[in-house]
């Protein structure tokens, strides 16, 4: 017990004597850009790919889009997320000649990956909505586009909030191998700390604990908003 | 109003219609009634193009709404659909389910008619004749304004202008079937087609959407309606056809219709539902 508290003071010392906050609050941040702007990017495109697997299919140009698409989601979901932050940034990047940092890339792989996944989140959720809602829309002679965005999407939405809640939990969790590709998160700070003191079991302990945290409050955060938009299903 | 000429449409190799011939003028009253599964419905779906036609004309306001490059969107806001599972947009509330189509359509058409003026203004520079302008008689806030008035209105017509602001999972299935009745009215329309309105209604609520109905209907509303309610259909109808295997075999006015039925389908189908 005494070598634990002592662990911990070493833990205090470098935390905030050598710097360890500012490494786990930048951690902290590039965590966070990562898993919200690749969350954003996925639901861009996620709803994009998702509305072209449902537009009818008796033109051509729908059915190209719609192979493209698949062929996208197939190679995204194929392949564990390490591998293709590794392929991003030590195959694509070379061959293309661009120059991104670990995070930029980082953003760009996360985006692109949780578009895969959010897309077959939405279809399902699209494909939940009644279909009555899309043929009443049509029979009042709005268009294909305008009663998915404001009649089949947002009820869509609301139905994978959930599942959407958990996606982005998974891209908290998965950051953690973004130091992989050079960029500091969480792991990269606690690992500093640890190398300092050569002593890793409180630093990993606390950053364990930051992690939960992060996903208790997401979580809660996800109910709130789940709770605002079940209004049209409350009776009054 | 409606001609439907040599109408035809299968699902693959089940053809459902079988080349139907009807024409609907203004402010009839048409019932059409049949065995289940011998395409009410399609025929139905098939005037306001929710499903393609296969094959045939019809011509709505001088058109061939069938062929496959007229804007049926167009077309559609002026023939109102009523379902039998009412299919009231969900994340909206009573009053913006009946605003939302007029509101759309006259916001688009006005953003249309501005730009075609902005690309005139530019053109009539270079002109000598100039081109006139669209003119523009109304804003973004009276088109919401006068469709609010026009939503109230109507609710108030119902008896349900205290419902405006409560979404439609909150109303009994006589409401929603009432307001769906009334956001079709909305557009204006020139016909309204209803499928089996009162089939997923609890007996006691029945009555009271058919009452809407007759109302509809002795404001001179143009309706074509599939039902099982035979009393309403004797009642209220100018027109009633029978159809069975894709096709018409009898039509004509309720009384010879329902007093003097020739087809043998008929007679028999008559005396089960009767
Ligand atoms: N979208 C569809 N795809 C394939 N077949 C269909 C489709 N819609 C209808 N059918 C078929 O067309 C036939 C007629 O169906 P329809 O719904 O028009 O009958 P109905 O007269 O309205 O019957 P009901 O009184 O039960 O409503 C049925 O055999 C049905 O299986
Ligand atoms: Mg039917």
């Amino acid at each position: 017990m005494d070598s634990f508290i002592l662990k911990v003071e070493k833990f205090i010392e470098i935390f905030i004597e050598y710097n360890g906050y500012v490494k786990v609050l930048e951690g902290l941040k590039n965590t966070l850009i990562i898993a919200v702007l690749g969350l954003l990017i996925g639901i861009v495109i996620g709803i994009l790919i998702a509305t072209v697997r449902v537009i009818p299919k008796y033109k051509i140009l729908p059915r190209i889009l719609n192979g493209i698409c698949s062929v996208y989601v197939g190679l995204f979901r194929g392949a564990p997320m390490v591998v293709q932050l590794l392929v991003f940034y030590y195959v694509m990047l070379p061959l293309l000649d661009i120059h991104m940092t670990g995070v930029q890339v980082a953003i760009l792989v996360f985006g692109l990956n949780s578009g895969a996944y959010i897309s077959e989140i939405m279809r399902g959720g699209i494909q939940s909505v009644d279909s009555g809602q899309m043929e009443a829309g049509r029979a009042v002679g709005l268009s294909f586009g305008t009663t998915m965005m404001k009649i089949v999407i947002p009820q869509a939405v609301k139905n994978i909030l959930p599942t959407m809640g958990n996606e982005f939990i998974a891209l908290i969790k998965e950051t953690s191998v973004v130091s992989f590709v050079g960029a500091a998160d969480l792991y990269v700070a606690f690992n500093y700390i640890g190398s300092n003191s050569y002593e890793f079991m409180v630093p990993y302990l606390v950053m364990a604990i930051i992690y939960i945290l992060l996903v208790l409050i997401i979580s809660l955060l996800v109910k709130l908003l789940e709770r605002s938009l079940g209004k049209s299903d409350r009776r009054n | 109003m409606i001609d439907v000429i040599n109408l035809e449409k299968h699902f693959g190799n089940n053809k459902v219609l079988n080349g139907i011939n009807v024409t609907i003028e203004k402010g009839d009253i048409m019932v059409v009634i049949g065995p289940s599964g011998s395409g009410k419905s399609t025929f139905l779906r098939c005037l306001n193009c929710m499903e393609d036609p296969t094959g045939g004309q019809i011509i709505f306001n001088g058109e061939n709404i069938a062929d496959m490059k007229v804007d049926i969107n167009k077309h559609r806001q002026h023939m109102g659909m009523v379902f039998q599972h009412f299919n009231l947009f969900n994340n909206k509330t009573v009053l913006q389910n009946i605003m939302l189509a007029p509101v759309h359509v006259q916001c688009k058409n006005l953003r249309k008619a501005k730009r075609q003026n902005v690309l005139r203004k530019c053109a009539n520079c270079f002109r000598k004749d100039k081109k006139e302008l669209n003119e523009i008689t109304t804003t973004k806030k009276q088109i919401i304004d006068t469709a609010k008035e026009k939503a109230l209105s109507l609710l108030k017509s119902i008896g349900l202008e205290d419902k405006a602001d409560v979404y439609p999972s909150t109303l009994s299935g006589g409401q929603k079937q009432r307001v769906a009745i009334v956001r079709a009215l909305a557009m204006n329309p020139d016909v309204i087609l209803f499928d089996e309105p009162t089939s997923a209604l609890d007996p006691e609520m029945v009555g009271e959407v058919l009452d809407l109905m007759k109302k509809l209907a002795n404001e001179g509303m143009t309706m074509v309606i599939v039902t099982h309610e035979m009393g309403f259909a004797r009642e209220v109808a100018n027109k009633v056809i029978f159809i069975d295997d894709g096709q018409i075999l009898e039509s004509g006015t309720p009384e010879r219709f329902f007093g003097n039925p020739k087809n043998p389908r008929l007679k028999d189908f008559l005396s089960k539902v009767l």
